[in-house]
């Protein structure tokens, strides 16, 4: 199979803090990876390394076979991959199709005089840009608030808006930052099979974060668990959540 | 559902126009009937500077998000290059209104130069360092043209920063630029004609930008500025831009109010002119362009028009200052506003809050 994510010996430290020390993974292309770990383990600074938040002290990341050690969150962005956070990060006083809009930034472009003036392009570009939200906004059953201020979304949909204009971005990878947090077990249902629809619908590579076992186990085919900032198991789901050292360090004795 | 937002936007752009040009019949007719006294013919003109100066800044407070005040700074480089172009050119070109025009253009590129060049440093702080980096940046645009004389003679343009005698002209030299004294004999070309167009053409170029591609970018940096990097928005790009428009747009009002004044002074161009922008974009709704005209209009006029008041002038003044304040932003006022006046103008209130 071939990989779409390859990280070699990723690290990087904080002062005298080693926050990330020697972290690998490799991810197949259309493979929903977990990550996991007990709080403070290193998990969003992993991603924050990915997307070019950090620059990292050692190692190298390679997306689809380009190598985008280093590289800025923009170039990161361009050259595919996009994400959500932790505490959700929407543009809370635009509305939710210009939230999706804004992802398709880089896709659909007219000069900035065009825009000005109005001129044919702005009218062509700025009416596929509509019909490209729209249908993002279709798949994830958001189209009929598509004129609601992002601020005003239930909490559950604010999830699912983050996850819509993440994918604008038309990436090869999505990173996932513990998408189920604050949710209730019938929301994390529901998001489970979002995800999963995701995957197949967009044929995506996903690697999320989640403290949400049930939610792990139930869609993820390979874990890696952090500890410390340091690898503690990789591999199958079934035999990582069994693996001793990982219920001690994580699920508790 | 997309294409109704979109209508709504299209209204309430055309209300906002819509409202200048009727403002600017009412006050035709007026003047036609004998009804407008001198004082308010002489405010016209600067109420028409102010309403620009406003929605300009607007643009960098409301829908950037960043907090300058150094506003008038901006006003000042265009209201001397627009100045010393119609001083240099007056005999070049004979034609007054294509001379005013081109002064504008050059207004505005001149500011927008500056917004540039002051942007790419000040833009990388946040809140309130940048307030006080632009404050800075507008006090010294203010003092450095303050000291400037620039003298034309048969060799061609001479300069100095000491005092006129130091440029070495020839007998002949005529200044242009003296220091604290400024410009002096410019041709007064602005008239509230010229005003309400430039206004329009401002708005134009506000509301088109804000609501297009790169309007979004500049609002979603400014809305979460870590989200938009992820998203492949380029941070500096669109905040410098945001900030560039704004400075031309600030030079144009200088320029309009400069061409409305026999002398030029650069110490007019203080932090209170600054402040006075930044109280028109608050008072009106910040990042509420509409309301910045609004505001600019009635805070220019009303402290003229208190005059007969005397000593009460600063006291109404104030009155009105927080009971706009209250109409804008007090929650249980805008709940009324979306009731009672929702219904008759059907127009969207809470847009640009």
């Amino acid at each position: 199979m071939a990989l779409m994510l390859e990280v070699n010996n990723l690290g990087i430290s904080f002062g005298g803090l080693r926050a990330v020390n020697d972290f690998n993974v490799s991810i197949e292309k259309g493979q929903l990876y977990g990550l996991i770990g007990p709080n403070g383990a290193g998990k969003t600074t992993v991603f924050n390394l990915l997307t070019g938040v950090y620059k990292p002290d050692t190692g190298n990341v390679v997306l689809d076979g380009q190598d985008i050690t280093g590289k800025k969150t923009i170039e990161i962005s361009k050259a595919g991959i996009a994400r959500t956070f932790q505490n959700i990060r929407l543009f809370k006083e635009l509305s939710v199709l210009d939230n999706v809009k804004a992802g398709l930034h880089n896709h659909h472009a007219y000069s900035t005089i065009s825009g000005i003036l109005r001129l044919p392009s702005y009218r062509r570009v700025e009416r596929e840009m509509d019909e490209r939200a729209m249908e993002l906004l279709k798949v994830f059953d958001l189209d009929s608030e598509a004129g609601t201020l992002a601020s005003n979304l239930p909490y559950g949909k604010q999830r699912r808006l983050e996850i819509a204009r993440a994918m604008a971005t038309d990436p090869k990878l999505l990173l996932l930052d513990e998408p189920a947090a604050g949710m209730n077990p019938n929301e994390t249902q529901e998001l489970m099979d979002m995800i999963r629809f995701v995957r197949d619908h967009f044929d995506m590579t996903i690697l999320l974060i989640e403290h949400d076992m049930k939610l792990v186990s139930g869609i993820c085919v390979e874990l890696s668990v952090l500890n410390f900032g340091e690898i503690l198991a990789q591999g199958a789901t079934s035999d990582v959540l069994n693996d001793p050292q990982v219920i001690t360090a994580y699920l508790g004795e | 559902m997309c294409g109704m937002n979109k209508k709504k936007k299209l209204k309430s752009n055309l209300i906002t126009y819509g409202m200048v040009i009727a403002a600017f019949i009412i006050v035709q007719i007026l003047q036609s009937t004998g009804h407008l006294s001198s004082l308010l013919q002489g405010l016209l003109v600067p109420i028409c500077v102010y309403v620009i100066l406003a929605v300009s800044l607007n643009l960098v407070v409301g829908i950037s998000g960043e907090l300058s005040l150094g506003h008038a700074g901006f006003m000042c480089v265009g209201a001397f290059a627009g100045a010393i172009f119609t001083k240099c050119t007056q005999e070049a070109i004979t034609i007054d209104l294509l001379r005013f025009v081109l002064a504008i253009l050059v207004a505005a590129l001149a500011a927008a130069v500056f917004g540039i060049l002051i942007g790419i440093p000040v833009l990388r702080l946040k809140g309130d360092y940048l307030a006080i980096v632009t404050l800075a940046f507008g006090e010294i645009i203010k003092n450095v043209i303050n000291v400037f004389y620039i003298g034309k003679d048969a060799n061609g343009f001479h300069f100095s920063m000491k005092d006129q005698f130091s440029l070495g002209m020839e007998p002949d030299g005529k200044i242009i630029l003296g220091g604290p004294q400024g410009i002096t004999g410019i041709s007064k070309q602005s008239t509230f004609l010229i005003g309400v167009i430039l206004i329009l053409i401002t708005l134009f170029i506000v509301l088109n930008l804000i609501d297009s591609r790169d309007g979004r970018a500049i609002m979603s940096i400014r809305d979460n500025r870590i989200a938009a990097e992820s998203i492949g928005i380029n941070i500096t790009k669109y905040k410098l831009m945001a900030f560039t428009v704004s400075a031309a747009l600030a030079g144009v009002a200088g320029a309009l109010y400069s061409h409305n004044l026999a002398t030029l002074q650069a110490s007019k161009f203080n932090f209170n002119t600054s402040i006075l922008a930044l109280v028109f974009v608050v008072l009106g709704g910040i990042g509420n362009i509409r309301g910045s005209v609004i505001a600019a209009v009635i805070l220019t006029a009303l402290p003229e028009l208190l005059r007969g008041l005397a000593d009460y002038r600063m006291l109404i003044y104030s009155i009105v200052l927080i009971a706009m304040m209250l109409f804008n932003w007090a929650p249980k006022a805008l709940e009324w506003r979306e009731r009672y006046l929702g219904r008759f103008f059907k127009k969207s209130v809470k847009e640009g809050e």
